[in-house]
């Protein structure tokens, strides 16, 4: 489980993240939604360490990040997995190599075993095995995608951040991508963090989130709630789409 | 009036200096933190050892055509102009051998081909760097909990800087070949001349103290293109800046480290 306690974060007079607070759990796809340039991305890079909070706490099962030293924070990031909004797979190595990469670098397996580890996290995300050897480069999006999350988990993380998964998948890859990202969160047990603004998305895996609006934490919920809130910034980013207006007035 | 416009337009400078030199000393503390997350063990020896030999290549080896044209030329060009400019029935025969020789060992084959280099290899780095840096693959790298800087900077500078003493002998051994060509394709001097000043009062010293050089500015180059690289925010503008000013800060680098090197080396 991820706790956010009254978060604050600034660049230089610009105060992006104000007095956040918000529980994560475990075994569940946590969604943070919100429109661009409402603060989801700093708090998601706030979360993971990579933007240092100017106050608040930031607790892995109690270990409280701001509080870590570098070495510790290394550590912890070991438990880590990230699927990255344009996949971040290192050009100079090929599919299999990729995911093999994290477990070269932490894990005391042999050869033979991260091999047989890596087939298995890109057999689980359903990529073809003609594929492993090409670079990243040589495959589509959707695919670079499915090796970013078979690279996140190879590791067996504890916690996996998923920034914006869909951008710039077709509607049917996005949905497998989602579709993914919550089977390996159950089958796992993983603390998964979810930054988005895909209502397609948050209606089809959203089993705890967070809307953020200037910053601020406006709304927490489910997906079932989400259409039924009394809250006019949320309904203004839910039913900006003309597909879920109409769901609302079928509900009605 | 024009008091008033005057102060508030040397406020201005004064203000934009101000943050220049600013801006100079935060990049100095920058870079200083930057090296020291570079120069550690690293996460996994393997995997340092596993970059290294193909920094080796795409850092030295690669660099050996461009080295090897540009100090045959250089040799052949400079020869010809010694003996064009010091025609002195005074001066003794092996004088264009000897000041060929001396300045390829000198300044050439160590300051000028590292300046040449820190526009190829300088720039080769900050792109692949920045390029990283911006397709969030230095973030990947972080998140898994490895030293990005290390993994990716270490490797580069070792190699470049173990690399470059052969590149000066290189580029020295062809530099005095070229000048040889001068005797052979024109009647302007014999090859027996040339070759009585190459071998006139050699001084061995010259080697070393330009192999020492060029080492250092092996590691200004390759360092302050990583950092450069490293820094890199934005897109592929932005990294294209990052490679030009890699290449110029570098340059300079090694104009200023010359001076100082050379005056505690041959003073």
């Amino acid at each position: 489980m991820i706790e956010v306690k009254n978060i604050e974060k600034s660049f230089e007079s610009n105060h992006v993240l104000k007095n956040v607070s918000a529980v994560f759990e475990t075994g569940k796809t946590n969604m943070i939604i919100g429109g661009s340039g409402s603060g989801k991305t700093v708090l998601m890079k706030s979360i993971i360490g990579l933007h240092r909070i100017d106050g608040g706490r930031i607790e892995y099962d109690g270990r409280n990040l701001p509080d870590m030293k570098m070495s510790e924070i290394r550590l912890l990031r070991r438990e880590v997995g990230m699927l990255f909004q344009g996949s971040a797979l290192f050009d100079s190595l090929t599919v299999l190599e990729n995911v093999i990469y994290p477990l070269e670098m932490f894990s005391p397996s042999t050869k033979e075993e991260m091999q047989e580890r890596a087939r298995f996290c890109l057999k689980h995300v359903n990529l073809e095995e003609k594929a492993f050897g090409l670079a990243p480069s040589e495959i589509s999006g959707g695919m670079q995608k499915r090796v970013a999350i078979a690279r996140a988990i190879a590791l067996q993380p504890k916690y996996l951040f998923c920034d914006e998964p869909n951008s710039g998948l077709d509607p049917r890859t996005s949905l497998v991508i989602d579709q993914l990202i919550h089977e390996v969160t159950h089958e796992f047990e993983i603390t998964t963090i979810i930054n988005s603004h895909d209502m397609n998305s948050v209606m089809e895996i959203g089993e705890n989130i967070i809307f953020i609006e200037k910053g601020e934490k406006a709304w927490q919920g489910n997906k079932d709630d989400i259409f039924h809130v009394d809250n006019e910034a949320l309904n203004n980013f839910v039913f900006a789409s003309e597909l879920f207006k109409k769901v609302k007035r079928t509900n009605q | 009036m024009f008091c008033i416009s005057f102060r508030r337009h040397f406020s201005k400078i004064a203000n934009k200096n101000k943050k220049t030199d600013m801006g100079l000393l935060a990049d100095t503390g920058k870079y200083i933190l930057l090296m020291k997350r570079v120069f550690v063990a690293p996460d996994r020896g393997r995997m340092f050892f596993r970059q290294f030999p193909k920094e080796l290549e795409k850092l030295g080896l690669q660099s050996l055509p461009i080295v090897a044209i540009i100090s045959v030329f250089i040799g052949f060009i400079m020869t010809m102009q010694t003996k064009l400019n010091t025609s002195n029935p005074l001066l003794p025969v092996y004088t264009t051998g000897l000041v060929t020789r001396d300045t390829l060992l000198l300044e050439f084959s160590s300051t000028i081909l590292c300046l040449i280099l820190a526009g190829k290899v300088g720039s080769n780095i900050a792109s692949e760097i920045g390029t990283m840096r911006i397709t969030e693959q230095i973030d990947a790298l972080e998140i898994m909990g490895v030293n990005s800087a290390n993994y990716l900077i270490l490797p580069k500078i070792v190699a470049f800087v173990v690399m470059m003493p052969f590149l000066v002998i290189f580029s020295m051994a062809l530099g005095i070949f070229g000048g040889y060509f001068v005797g052979v394709l024109t009647t302007i001097m014999t090859t027996g001349d040339y070759l009585v000043g190459i071998k006139f009062a050699f001084v061995p010293y010259y080697v070393f103290y330009s192999l020492i050089k060029s080492m250092i500015f092996a590691f200004l180059i390759s360092s302050v293109a990583a950092f450069y690289g490293y820094y890199s925010y934005g897109g592929a503008l932005d990294v294209g800046k990052s490679s030009t000013n890699a290449v110029v800060n570098g340059s300079i680098l090694i104009l200023f480290f010359n001076i100082l090197i050379t005056k505690i080396m041959l003073n």
